[in-house]
């Protein structure tokens, strides 16, 4: 059976030229870009270059790239770094109650550990309000982190305007900007970011591999102590053959970003109309126009996600979805509950994320097979009968 | 590449793909409604009961393959019982009778002996108003 991969959030494919790309530093040139010898000095020539890579696709300068383990890191790196580096001027971080777990979960640590956190709601299509953000700023505000692109529901946060609030406050803004960068256009400049999280495998390149941009003179606190790597902001033999990858990821999403969003932008709408048509009681979760070209998250009524992702593997078809069900902890999605849906219909959504392997042919058999699938938990749901 | 991995056992996925006993029953002798939207699992369990034998048992269920298995399984092992055994029925003879269950998906068993329990209870106090 032929699979369909629709969970590109989750994770991407890595592009076979970034594999390529990637093999020599295993083996030919796997020197230690700290060692003076040519084999170091080829690594820190390609670490070098990848850095510039990530750079250019997000408007930076070379030297504001600092390379991490991933978006995790890169946002712990920046809210723990930017806290505790500014704690004599202020203790108070403004966030949203729809921010991935690596902010959420740092801002709930932090709020343990005497800093306070305010965190701002978003209205019914997952959108945070700059004036809200504007509202709550203190004399004690030191950071405001606010996600970029979300990964559940696709929604795209006004951070621009945000941006210029927290310059006019003289506040440090960090976006996670992991399921925005290469898929978007994303410009630090323009975003008047100070801090921004990158991840390498949500945009073809290796898992385990990230960056976090940091404008020039933004006070940070590393979290890695222990050498003199990345100007001593974060310790640890570089991971030069996933730094590669990493830039020769956003080298080639600098080069197809745009004509790949403008395909994916016609097949997300596709697959959306083609959900609601055939299917009752489905709703877009999420902004129907400010959401990222791949996005599709839908809340389909009386059904639950666990369930309906099952019987969509057992079609090939690899989906997600914000219910409790398929994690450890019973409760539904943070992100899906801030939106304002209930328990039920958080318990029921389902997230397809497109990427540059998915053809039309794909979309059309999603919209063959799951009425089918809906049709048959429907059958066996206790909901739908107390809806009659 | 090593083999896929599943987290259900095939018991589990043959029950999630071929459920026994979807439905309701036509004026039931017991019902037991369970579990809550939060959590993400509701079950409803039905019982036709003749001379203290449970004779048919039906179900429907909102929640993921877990629930959906463990609610098909509790059917068929409760048919046929009479009223006293099948309240021996507890949540580990049905994991067992599954061939386990991943441990985040424990709970999914509590709720099958609960919806069973609340069912045989509802039955009980039924028989006691008639009398």
């Amino acid at each position: 059976m032929r699979r369909i991969y629709l969970d590109h959030a989750a994770t991407t494919p890595t592009h076979p030229e970034v594999v390529k790309a990637m093999l020599p530093y295993f083996t030919d040139a796997f020197g230690n870009p700290s060692s003076v010898y040519s084999y170091g000095q080829e690594a820190r020539g390609a670490v070098e270059e990848a850095r510039t890579r990530v750079a250019e696709l997000i408007g930076a300068r070379g030297e504001e790239i600092i390379f991490t383990s991933g978006g995790t890191e890169a946002d712990n790196f920046a809210l723990k770094g930017a806290a505790y580096a500014n704690e004599r001027k202020g203790n108070h971080i403004i966030t949203t109650s729809i921010e991935h777990r690596a902010v959420m979960e740092v801002c709930k640590l932090l709020g343990r550990r005497g800093f306070t956190i305010t965190y701002l709601p978003v209205d019914k299509y997952g959108l945070v309000d700059p004036q809200d953000v504007k509202k709550v700023i203190t004399s004690k505000t030191i950071l405001i982190s606010i996600i970029h692109a979300n990964n559940e529901v696709g929604t795209i946060e006004p951070v621009s305007e945000i941006g210029k609030i927290a310059k006019e406050a003289e506040v440090y803004f960090h976006t996670d900007a992991v399921q925005a960068v290469g898929h978007i256009p994303v410009d630090v400049d323009k975003l008047k970011a100070d801090l921004l999280s990158i991840s390498a495998h949500k945009l073809y390149g290796p898992k385990g591999v990230g960056a976090l941009y940091v404008r020039k003179g933004t006070k940070l606190i590393s979290l890695m102590q222990g050498g003199e790597q990345e100007k001593r902001r974060r310790a640890g033999t570089e991971n030069v053959p996933a730094i590669v990858g990493l830039g020769k990821a956003v080298e080639l999403a600098g080069q197809e970003m745009d004509k790949e969003a403008e395909r994916l932008v016609g097949l997300r709408n596709k697959l959306i109309k083609g959900l609601s048509e055939k299917i009752d009681h489905v709703h877009l979760n999420g902004h129907p126009t400010r959401r990222l070209p791949n996005n599709v998250c839908v809340s389909i009524d009386f059904v639950e996600g666990e369930s309906m992702l099952l019987n969509l593997d057992l079609e090939g078809i690899c989906a997600s979805t914000g219910s409790a069900c398929s994690s450890a902890s019973l409760e539904p999605s943070h992100v899906l509950l801030a939106l304002g849906l209930s328990p039920e219909q958080a318990h029921g959504s389902l997230r397809f994320t497109l990427g540059r392997e998915n053809s039309e042919e794909d979309m059309e058999r999603v919209l063959n097979l799951l009425p089918g699938i809906v049709a048959k938990l429907r059958a066996m749901s206790p909901l739908l009968k107390t809806q009659k | 590449m090593p083999d896929a991995w599943s987290q259900y056992s095939k018991k589990v996925m043959d029950h999630f793909k071929n459920p026994r006993n979807v439905g309701e029953i036509e004026k039931p002798d017991g019902v037991g409604h369970v579990g809550n939207p939060v959590c993400g699992d509701i079950m409803e369990l039905y019982i036709k009961v003749e001379d203290e034998i449970i004779v048919d048992a039906k179900f429907k269920t909102f929640g993921c393959g877990a629930a959906i298995a463990t609610s098909s399984i509790v059917t068929e092992l409760v048919k046929g019982k009479n009223i006293k055994e099948a309240l021996k029925i507890s949540n580990k003879a049905v994991v067992e009778a599954l061939d386990g269950l991943p441990p985040v998906k424990m709970h999914c068993s509590v709720l099958a002996e609960e919806a069973l329990k609340s069912a045989i209870e509802d039955y009980l106090a039924r028989q006691k108003l008639k009398k």
